[in-house]
């Protein structure tokens, strides 16, 4: 019998601007011991689905319109309030996507596990404070805090993030629950805690027979730990079926999608053919930054060493990946290298020139020959501004157009960036995430420049959005012969658009080479392990893996 | 040829609808905020026309009459003086309403040049500029500016730069915090990647960003400033006879409010409506020019 | 902590010397001493009770013997009430001003959170309307207005409430208290209806809610503490203002307190009781501030570690 089954469910968002059908007649059953993922992208209402069945929807928006989500035989969208708290308390458990945010930071993290034992709402139930703080402090020894009797004392700020995940596993657990939702639980987490993360996951699952939901937009990540999976897209399910069924032999067009729009490999155009001389040089290069985090200044303030001493050379129509996990350094070198962050010591040449020590006037006439797009396509467009006044503004300024040709000019750019036309006048927030992505890539190509950096440019779209906007930058990259250099955390993209690849971690480089030399053979252990720890979406070799970890 | 490609397509560019225009949109649905626009509206024209359209001379006294109660002749009654109430409400209204918007226009220049000069260049600059409005924050103001009206005498000029004085540090505060958040934003980095110049930037991206806040704050400083004006006002300090303010005649109202209670009624009526009027679009402002809820 | 709250009494000293100075020199460059404005008193008589107070000294020599007199904690004799010292008078007039201001807080405060948090519960709901409106309206009523509508009301047309005194007849305090509070109340009660609002959307909110706590719980133990932290900043502020605002409470219900001294001394150029009072109101208003701040800091558990030196 499943232990949970959802018939019919349908989640009605009723806003200003009318009916928006979140979730819409979507039916699925997850078993104990088993693992369900729901995938789609943003939007597809996997979230809404999941945090309707435990009532923490915002209630004036959302109204449940129908269906039944039967837990053990009761179905929880119609049990009273205080049925609801017993089935959040004892036999529902919910893992949120930021764990930054989902715990309170004016609270220790021992007093939020408690709360569950303590506060129950069956008072024969409730356990006294020193019984539910043995419990806690067991909990977290299983789930890897280290030094958990001294921990329980202290405040989420205190953890980094792959351990405040931890925590809030944890207190989910603390009830043992009988089924198990994870919202996104790794998104907001490097690759290799990532990967930690997943494991403990499908370990803590297989000790304790639990049901989970593993709610996900990444199908590398639900390869290797889901049995069953859900394909949503715009509230409705559009695939259901075995892990294998699904990624092997799926007839489904948007899964197909889905899966296609996942880079696999390095790109098919090779045909690019670098000159010998290079674009940028870089030399012993350090940006270093003042400790900011104290209230009454220390005498001799620690610095944040960013980049530590790095030293690179870019060729003339090379791709360049940079990877790094967050704190890596590896947006501030993008920004050094631009002049963009101020460096502390080392060269950055460009073209022969040397730029470090150039003052903003005198860097103005090179400004237009390097430019940089950036990660997130909500921030980098000035809100107040047309599309026209964004791509017009570079060339106007530069003297690269008079008011006479900069129409019929930007609307090249329009056509370049696969823009309508008739869209020139609108603003930003009229646009959707990739649309603004690809104005801020019109905007950096508009001067014509030689060399472009990419900040995570595609991080923050979703993954079928990301396969059009990677192929667009490849498109321009070829036709305008540029040099770029692109950063990103995820190393699948980088492989697909790189000629050469650096991995940088703690400011420094720790390995470059060719893409698939280093692919096949990385060298370093930091490397090898990010290498390693790649969601792949392919079920049989995630499943090895883990089994061999 | 260029050119009648451009005439060509024009026709057929969609307009945008910018952040201005969806504000006023989710203005106009606000009640209560149309309700503060309308007598704002109201209280300015009648202000400006006050010396045509009052019904009877400022300074007309009739000491036969007295103070009379509200009548068809005299919509609001009459003071001890026989002076129409309606025409010197009207009065009091014009000369409360023109501190009010001096005042905040002195805090208004004062507090957007501090906060933006901090906030854009940010470090010791900031740290030196933010420090002084701390420690000015946390004087009692309220006793500097009694000082100052005791000293120097009554000047209303004075008046308004003792108001505008204290009014500044919060809208500097204001400005910095939206400047400060807008410098990091990656559009100013962009900006600064393609070279503009440092004033560009500030022109053309962050004060047309910073306009939001300011525009709701200066709608909520004019009726503190009226405030304020009106409380000094009461204890004298303020406007002098023969000038009248909502403040005066308020004070006039407290010494016979037993006897002819609308001669304190209806000033406070009206120092009250205005202030709740005023607050009210503030408020609906704020509200509507909130990028959060700009796009459900 | 500790070192913290001294450092700050010591950033204090360099202010409130600016505030002494500045008030000396506004006070001094007045035309008219105070003396000068009783029109009855022939000039040498005025000449020999400047030279009774040293008025008759160059204006920079008085300066330094004030400062000095001040250190020793010694604000001088007042001028017009003579043969009483601004000391004195101080310690008269402050428990009746510090009662009154404490009262008046605690409407602030009391009623104004109760207020807000309740509006938050249920946002663009009755439950929210009412107490904003009258919120709103609390706003908008100065006190001098609401004090004579008050006594108005209550002193005079029912005759419950007695509208002048201090402690003379039962039930004095509670009109001026009401009145001094109410415009607090009004704007506390916005905080934290704000403060509340915000944080009731956060995400660790809805944690605590899947966890299966008790909203009751969830309101009080956690969403408060970090819904109330723009009252807790605002406490400072406030306590200036209703020293501020006594200045006309203690006018209108003839209450002999610090507030209407203040304002008698300034029209009678009473040198040294206004300085005295503007540096004691100073000083009382730096203490109030750094308690709150420390208040705030100790709230916030990232603060608090950091001040501490443990992290």
């Amino acid at each position: 019998m499943a232990i949970l089954e959802v018939d019919g469910l349908k989640v009605y968002f009723h806003t200003r601007n009318g009916v928006v059908k979140a979730v819409d007649d979507v039916s699925f059953s997850v078993d104990s011991g088993e693992t369900l993922a729901i995938v789609g992208e943003s939007g597809s209402g996997k979230s809404v689905t999941c945090y309707s069945l435990l009532d923490l929807l915002p209630k004036p928006p959302a109204k449940v319109e129908g269906g039944t989500a039967l837990f053990n035989g009761k179905d929880l969208l119609t049990c009273s309030a205080a049925e609801m708290r017993k089935h959040r308390c004892n036999d529902i458990a919910v893992i949120f996507q930021d764990p930054m945010t989902s715990l309170n930071p004016f609270l220790t993290v021992g007093e939020q596990l408690i709360e569950p034992l303590i506060y129950h709402p069956n008072r024969d139930q409730r356990q006294t404070r020193p019984a539910a703080k043995q419990k806690a402090i067991t909990l977290l020894n299983e789930v890897g805090i280290i030094d958990a009797e001294n921990r329980f004392d202290s405040y989420p700020h205190e953890f980094s993030g792959g351990m405040r995940q931890r925590v809030m596993i944890a207190m989910a657990l603390i009830t043992e629950p009988k089924l198990l939702i994870c919202d996104e639980p790794t998104t907001a987490l490097d690759v290799t805690i990532q990967a930690q993360i997943l494991e403990l996951i499908k370990q803590l699952q297989q000790t304790r027979n639990v049901a989970v939901i593993f709610i996900s937009h990444d199908l590398g990540v639900v390869a290797g730990i889901a049995d069953k999976v859900i394909v949503m897209c715009e509230g409705t399910i559009r695939e259901t079926g075995d892990t294998d069924g699904i990624f092997y032999r799926t007839q489904n067009d948007y899964t197909k999608k889905l899966l296609d729009a996942i880079p696999e490999g390095p790109k098919t155009t090779l045909n690019r053919s670098h000159d010998s001389d290079n674009l940028v040089v870089v030399n012993h290069l350090k940006t270093y930054f003042k400790d900011q985090s104290h209230i009454k200044g220390s005498a001799g303030g620690r610095f944040i060493k960013a980049v530590d001493d790095i030293s690179l050379t870019i060729a003339r129509g090379e791709i360049l990946g940079l990877v790094g996990e967050s704190g890596s350094g590896k947006s501030t070198l993008g920004r050094s290298i631009l002049q963009l962050a101020p460096t502390t010591e080392g060269t950055v040449k460009f073209q022969n020139q040397t730029l470090t020590g150039l003052s903003p006037k005198q860097l103005v006439p090179w400004r237009k020959k390097m430019q940089m797009i950036f990660q997130d396509p909500y921030a980098s467009l000035n809100p107040r501004m047309t599309v026209f006044e964004t791509l017009s503004e570079p060339l106007l300024y530069h003297g690269m157009a008079t008011s006479k040709n900069i129409g019929h000019q930007v609307r090249q750019l329009m056509d370049d960036v696969g823009l309508a036309q008739s869209q020139l006048r609108k603003y930003p927030h009229e646009f959707s995430g990739g649309q603004r992505q690809r104005i801020a890539i019109g905007r950096a190509i508009a001067t014509k420049p030689d060399f472009i950096i990419a900040d995570e440019p595609v991080s923050a779209l979703d993954v079928t959005i990301q396969a059009q906007i990677l192929d667009l930058i490849l498109n321009l990259v070829e036709r305008h012969n540029l040099t770029m250099m692109f950063i990103s955390h995820d190393l699948s993209v980088v492989r697909y658009i790189s000629d050469r690849i650096i991995i940088m971690n703690r400011g420094v480089i720790v390995e470059q080479g060719k893409t698939e030399a280093l692919w096949a053979n990385p060298k370093a252990p930091y490397t090898k392990n990010l290498l390693a720890a790649i969601p792949l979406a392919d079920p049989v070799a995630e499943r090895a893996r883990i089994n061999n970890r | 040829m260029a050119e009648s490609v451009k005439d060509m397509t024009k026709e057929f560019e969609e307009n945008g609808s910018s952040l201005w225009k969806d504000a006023w949109i989710k203005l106009s649905k606000n009640h209560m905020a149309l309700f503060g626009l309308s007598v704002l509206v109201i209280l300015i024209v009648s202000s400006l026309l006050t010396p045509w359209i009052a019904p009877y001379n400022y300074e007309a006294q009739d000491l036969d009459l007295g103070a009379t109660a509200p009548s068809m002749a005299h919509w609001l009654g009459t003071d001890i003086f026989g002076r129409d109430m309606l025409t010197r409400i009207m009065y009091g209204g014009r000369v409360s309403l023109m501190v009010g918007f001096i005042a905040t226009a002195v805090a208004l220049v004062i507090g957007i040049l501090w906060g933006a000069v901090a906030g854009f260049f940010g470090g010791r600059v900031d740290a030196l500029m933010m420090r002084i409005v701390d420690i000015l924050y946390a004087l009692p103001f309220m006793i500097f500016i009694v000082l100052l009206m005791v000293v120097f005498g009554r000047n209303i000029l004075l008046l308004f730069l003792a108001i505008g004085a204290v009014e500044w540090l919060t809208m500097a505060r204001i400005v910095r915090g939206q400047v400060m958040a807008l410098r990091n934003l990656e559009f100013v980095e962009a900006a600064n990647s393609l070279g503009l110049s440092q004033w560009t930037i500030i022109r053309r991206h962050i004060i047309p960003n910073t306009l939001g806040p300011v525009i709701v704050y200066t709608t909520l400083t004019i009726p503190s400033v009226m405030l304020l004006e009106a409380f000094l006002s009461f204890l004298g300090l303020g406007i002098q006879p023969p000038e009248s303010s909502w403040g005066l005649l308020i004070n006039y109202g407290v010494e016979t409010m037993e006897e002819y209670p609308w001669l304190l009624i209806f000033p406070g009526i009206a120092l009250s409506l205005t202030l709740f009027a005023l607050n009210f679009l503030g408020d609906g402002l704020r509200d509507a020019l909130d990028p959060r809820t700009s796009k459900d | 902590m500790i070192k913290f709250a001294l450092g700050r009494l010591l950033q204090a000293i360099p202010v409130l010397l600016v505030v002494i100075t500045a008030t000396f020199f506004l006070v001094h460059s007045a035309p008219g001493g105070p003396f000068s404005a009783d029109k009855a008193v022939p000039p040498e008589v005025i000449k020999a009770l400047e030279a009774q107070y040293n008025l008759d000294q160059p204006v920079w020599q008085q300066y330094l013997n004030y400062l000095g007199d001040v250190v020793k904690g010694d604000f001088g004799p007042s001028f017009k009430y003579s043969g009483r010292t601004v000391n004195e008078l101080i310690a008269a007039g402050l428990p009746t001003t510090a009662e009154l201001a404490f009262y008046a807080m605690l409407i602030a405060v009391g009623i104004g959170v109760l207020a807000g948090v309740t509006a938050s519960l249920r946002p663009n709901t009755m439950q929210d309307y009412v107490p904003m409106t009258a919120a709103m309206i609390g706003i908008c009523m100065p006190s001098f207005l609401l004090g004579p509508l008050l006594v108005l009301v209550f002193g005079i047309y029912l005759d419950w409430l007695p509208i002048s005194g201090w402690g003379d007849i039962p039930g004095d305090k509670i009109l001026p208290s009401i009145t001094l509070g109410t415009g607090y109340a009004a704007y506390i009660a916005r905080l934290s209806r704000g403060g509340m609002l915000e944080v009731l959307s956060q995400d660790y909110i809805r944690t605590a809610r899947a966890k299966g706590l008790s909203e009751p719980l969830i309101i009080v133990k956690h969403a408060l503490r970090g819904g109330l932290i723009p009252v807790v900043a605002f406490l400072g502020p406030a306590f200036a203002g209703l020293l501020g605002g006594s200045f006309v409470v203690e006018t209108i219900f003839q209450i002999p307190g610090l507030g209407r001294f203040y304002v008698q001394a300034a029209f009678n150029r009473d040198y040294t009781l206004i300085l005295g009072m503007t540096v004691f109101f100073s000083t009382l208003i730096i203490v109030f501030n750094l308690l709150s701040d420390m208040l705030a800091i100790w709230l916030n558990p990232k603060l608090r570690q950091e001040i501490r030196g443990t992290k």
